[in-house]
């Protein structure tokens, strides 16, 4: 935590997009403040209108304002991005720790899954998990959990084989520590800031593979405004509209870019190289 | 040593891909209580006999005991029979051979592009390093991994097909010019991420002992980065390039689905719209298949493009 202020202050890059992606979430928090319109109520006299002042992304088939649709599209999309960040790096870590503390079975069992899990392209299981147990946000974040855990099982396994064989875990297991109190103390706050880091990082990539989802259908379910489902509405009207499939598109553009560059300024503030040393 | 390797990744992939059929299968078992009926509807609403649900429920099997079933599939798939798709009417092998050529034309032609795009790129960006061309280059290829392919995609068609006129909007038949904007779609995007794993490579490679050799030897700058530096950059690429491999024989869906490319992607979307589980747990166990079989040839390629591998045989596995 005091690493991140100090990087707040210190390092521009961090600061300036910490703000950006705080801007990001205030729009979705406060998205009924910045738009008269509402998203989901249809309008049919005022269809497909083109951007104007009245409305600065144009309108849909429905009349529905397109820019307080992106608004309160960032609701659904930050929400579900953060939920699966969230649950991946629970899943995972959890696992992947439990994998190296334990070893033996446990850890040849956890690691086949994640073989098997990982000899695939993750965006087709998720394809395949999501469509059959039915397109909803939640389904959609579990199917992406499912694609995504491996990495961070095999990621923290790792580490945890690595920071058992230092001398002070064999100290504190003479002192009589148990198990719990070895993960919890001594190998968990090792782990963090590199998990955290992925995690960070990972933020705009997994954004992309849920508003995919979404685009297929897979996802958040019109008429309830998410930025893929917006683009894959959108897209039928490429030629008469073009607006409906470009805001939406734009808006997780910035976001990706944004949350993309403030997981990179976040690697140099937390970098855990140096603690190591 | 190699044949035991090569046992080893047999066995691997045999527990793999029944892993995998197994989890498709439970999915399946979960995610859809009236299974016969909506094989018979498909995608649409349409009232069914509960004869004609009997029927079905017979034929597929249905009432038999989860792992009979399982059994019964595997002992077929085994045999290179990976059922029947409902959707199409007919085998589910024959539909996904037929899909095979619009998804390997895609796959090579996005490689191509891929290749002609992010070797240079990547060698002009490490060969300039934080200078110009290097800060331009990292710039452009930051926006190509965080732009949705999807939306790249209707873009380009929204531009050069709609606005130009240049290319066909939609269209079934695989030619050059239908092919071209799905695979320069792809190729963007992975040529954002290749560029940067061409940098690192090329860096690390420029800053070995042979290169200062080559350099005292009064060898042209252009000759080392090409004759030798270069060959040493792409080794690390090739697991890479495997992935890349893999995943494009498994089907971009969503860019198949911007363009209605008819490739295996589409197809398994379509698989899932019409509930048709037979297709959709082929599509899944092929495509791991592929992915799997060019994962294990990039390993064993190691071998023999490694000159160092060759002489020591395979240190570790």
């Amino acid at each position: 935590m005091n690493e991140l202020i100090r990087g707040l202050r210190t390092n521009r890059q961090f600061a300036v997009f910490t703000v950006l992606a705080l801007l990001l979430l205030g729009a979705a928090v406060f998205a009924p403040l910045l738009t008269s319109y509402h998203p989901i109520d249809a309008d049919l006299k005022n269809a497909f209108l083109p951007p104007s002042a009245e409305h600065l992304f144009g309108t849909d088939k429905l009349g529905r304002d397109c820019f307080s649709r992106v608004l309160y599209g960032a609701r659904a999309s930050l929400a579900s991005v953060f939920l699966l960040v969230g649950l991946v790096f629970t899943v995972g870590t959890a696992l992947g720790v439990l994998s190296g503390y334990l070893g033996g079975r446990t850890d040849a069992v956890i690691m086949r899954l994640a073989d098997i899990f990982i000899s695939f392209p993750g965006v087709l299981l998720a394809i395949a998990i999501a469509g059959i147990i039915g397109g909803s946000m939640i389904n959609a974040v579990l199917a992406l959990t499912c694609a995504t855990w491996p990495k961070y099982a095999r990621l923290s396994r790792s580490l945890v084989l690595k920071v058992k064989q230092n001398e002070y875990i064999a100290a504190a297991r003479v002192n009589g520590g148990t198990p719990f109190h070895i993960l919890r103390r001594h190998i968990l706050p090792n782990l963090l800031p590199l998990l955290i880091i992925t995690a960070a990082a990972d933020i705009g990539a997994l954004m992309l593979e849920l508003s995919g989802l979404s685009f297929l259908g897979f996802g958040t379910q019109p008429p309830a405004p998410e930025w893929g489902a917006m683009i894959s509405e959108g897209r039928q009207h490429l030629q008469t509209a073009p607006w409906l499939m470009i805001f939406p598109g734009a808006a997780i553009f910035i976001s990706v870019v944004i949350f993309n560059l403030w997981g990179d300024a976040l690697r140099d503030v937390l970098d855990p190289r140096d603690e190591q040393a | 040593m190699r044949l035991r390797l090569l046992g080893k990744y047999v066995i691997q992939t045999v527990i793999t891909l029944t892993g995998i059929s197994f989890i498709m299968f439970a999915i399946t078992m979960l995610g859809t209580e009236d299974l016969a009926r909506q094989i018979i509807t498909g995608a649409e609403d349409a009232v069914v006999s509960q004869e004609q649900i009997d029927a079905v429920t017979r034929e597929l099997g249905l009432d038999q005991p989860f792992f009979v079933q399982f059994g019964h599939w595997m002992l077929n798939a085994v045999q290179g029979n990976l059922g029947f798709s409902y959707m199409a009417r007919k085998p589910v092998v024959d539909k996904i051979l037929e899909s095979l050529p619009a998804t390997l034309s895609l796959a090579a032609l996005s490689l191509f592009l891929m290749t002609l795009l992010s070797l240079p790129l990547g060698i002009l960006s490490a060969y300039h390093r934080n200078r110009l061309p290097d800060f331009l280059i990292r710039g452009v290829t930051f926006f190509g991994i965080s732009i949705p392919g999807f939306w790249l995609g209707l873009m380009l068609l929204w531009f050069f097909g709609l606005k130009l006129g240049l290319f066909p909007i939609v269209s079934s038949t695989i030619r050059w010019d239908t092919v071209f904007l799905p695979a320069l779609t792809l190729a963007i995007s992975m040529t954002a991420k290749y560029t940067r794993q061409v940098r690192s490579a090329v860096l690390e490679e420029l800053g070995q002992d042979y290169v200062m050799g080559a350099r005292a030897r009064g060898m042209s700058e252009l000759r080392i980065l090409l004759r030798e530096v270069l060959p040493n950059a792409l080794l690390p690429l090739v697991t890479l390039y495997g992935l890349s491999i893999g995943s494009l024989l498994g089907g971009a869906a969503v860019v198949e689905i911007v363009f209605g490319w008819q490739g295996l992607g589409l197809l398994a979307v379509k698989a899932i719209e019409y509930r048709d589980i037979r297709l959709l747990q082929g599509i899944v166990v092929w495509i791991a298949g592929m992915y799997m079989l060019i994962n294990m040839l990039v390993d064993l390629s190691y071998a023999l493009l490694d000159p160092r591998l060759r002489r020591k045989e395979v240190p570790h596995e």
